[in-house]
């Protein structure tokens, strides 16, 4: 029986370690369901109020002032002084990250999906309404979709900044693969920072490619030009 | 009501303004490192862009390097370069992570700004037998001025923003206001402290605003 160390990757804190990727897969697994959950859910609350906020700028002028100035100053303010803010409202809790996280996407969201619905042509407009639709039907089956590859573009970069800032929520201890990059800062354990790290630009990338891909199915006629 | 009355009273407190962990100090480190960062990211991402723009080609990279740079967490990055041997230069590590930050906004916005330049006025300078250089600066710069000074002003304000997270690092700015009081479980702090950053972030975006304003008066009398 030896009482030397293991002489392993993990025993010399190498960047990379298949030994760490092994022996610590479940908490690796937990870190990015826990980013992915956040990064969904405060994603898909943003866009939810995104969209009216969008229409209401949109069909009342006078409106799109206040709601763009609004969604900008909140885009202005940090995400760790974004955190703390809501800290005396939320408490230490996931919920937290997702309400600072709504708020930064807000600003892309919006700013896109009413550059696109002021993008939609005003001949298309008139010849919906004189082929009698309605207000609403005109705005769900006309002006909507017709925005929909500028929503799908502020969607995009919403996603990816999304997921590249849940890292900061772990100043609260819910920032998903930034608790394993902030405990690692602390133990000096490279290779968890590395990997966590790695993960974190891997989940952006893909996430970025899903929605490309599910913009081309959305959006079929943007390619009949080039098909 | 009474955290945002706490967090006053915590800014009212004479003797959190000085020493080494007071108000003042930190607001000077915060200060000092958004300059330097915006310095260098300046002189990196500018020339490049510059050059690409004039040339009319790397639209494609200028684009990519935005988009992957927006992927990339600032936090990881500056933890990552925190331990290389990069990490024992101080303030190092935060300024090469906040400079990698700070590029692609400067580089994309210099780039499109040069290739909008309208190409009848460009073709007009080359017939009147301008060189490269001379239409670089005399008719392309001075056009897309706006939108080179947008990227700045992006640029610029996003790292007063992100220099916070230097402090989740143990590095200075006002962030450490915020991260201390963590620390000491004080909320009226941590607000406090949430305040100056955005205070100061907003400050900025000011001034850059209240430049806009005065800039296109100037061009037009240079240009008069």
């Amino acid at each position: 029986m030896s009482d030397a160390p293991p002489d392993d990757c993990l025993a010399r804190n190498d960047w990379i370690c298949g030994e760490y990727l092994s022996t610590r897969r479940h908490i690796l697994v937990d870190a990015v369901l826990q980013h992915l959950q956040i990064t969904v859910v405060a994603v898909a609350i943003a866009l939810v109020i995104a969209v009216p906020l969008a229409v209401v700028a949109r069909r009342w002028g006078w409106a799109a002032g206040p709601v763009l100035a609004l969604t900008t100053v909140l885009y202005t303010i940090p995400s760790l002084a974004m955190f703390s803010l809501l800290l005396p409202a939320y408490g230490l809790s996931a919920t937290l990250v997702v309400a600072g996280l709504v708020l930064y996407s807000l600003t892309l969201l919006v700013r896109n999906i009413l550059a696109g619905l002021r993008a939609v042509p005003e001949e298309t407009r008139q010849a919906a309404r004189g082929m009698g639709y309605g207000p609403v039907r005109l705005l769900l089956t006309v002006e909507l979709p017709l925005a929909l590859p500028a929503a799908l573009a502020g969607l995009r970069i919403a996603t990816v900044s999304a997921v590249s800032l849940v890292t900061v929520g772990a100043i609260v201890g819910y920032g998903g693969l930034g608790n394993l990059i902030y405990s690692g800062m602390n133990t000096y354990f490279k290779a968890q920072v590395l990997t966590a790290s790695v993960l974190c630009v891997v989940i952006a990338i893909v996430a970025d490619l899903l929605l490309l891909w599910l913009g081309r199915l959305l959006t079929p006629w943007t390619r009949a030009g080039s098909a | 009501m009474k955290t945002l009355t706490d967090a006053w009273n915590w800014l009212a407190d004479a003797s959190h303004w000085s020493g080494d962990d007071g108000i003042w100090h930190r607001l000077q480190q915060h200060l000092v490192l958004t300059v330097v960062c915006l310095v260098v990211s300046c002189l990196i991402a500018l020339p490049v862009a510059l050059v690409l723009g004039h040339l009319g080609k790397g639209g494609a990279l200028a684009v990519n390097i935005s988009n992957v740079g927006r992927a990339v967490p600032t936090f990881a990055v500056l933890v990552l370069l925190l331990l290389t041997p990069l990490g024992q230069y101080g303030e190092g590590p935060t300024v090469v992570a906040l400079v990698l930050f700070a590029v692609p906004p400067l580089l994309t916005n210099a780039y499109v700004g040069m290739r909008g330049v309208d190409r009848g006025v460009v073709r007009a300078a080359r017939g009147m037998g301008m060189t490269g250089p001379q239409m670089l600066w005399k008719v392309e710069v001075p056009l897309a001025l706006p939108m080179i000074m947008n990227g700045v002003r992006i640029a610029a304000v996003q790292l007063v923003a992100t220099a916070t997270i230097a402090a989740l690092a143990g590095g200075g700015g006002l962030g450490r206001i915020i991260t201390a009081g963590f620390n000491l479980a004080s909320t009226p702090q941590v607000v406090a402290g949430a305040v100056l950053v955005a205070g100061f972030a907003l400050i900025v975006e000011g001034l850059f605003e209240v430049a806009e304003r005065l800039a296109p008066a100037w061009t037009r009398g240079r240009a008069g």
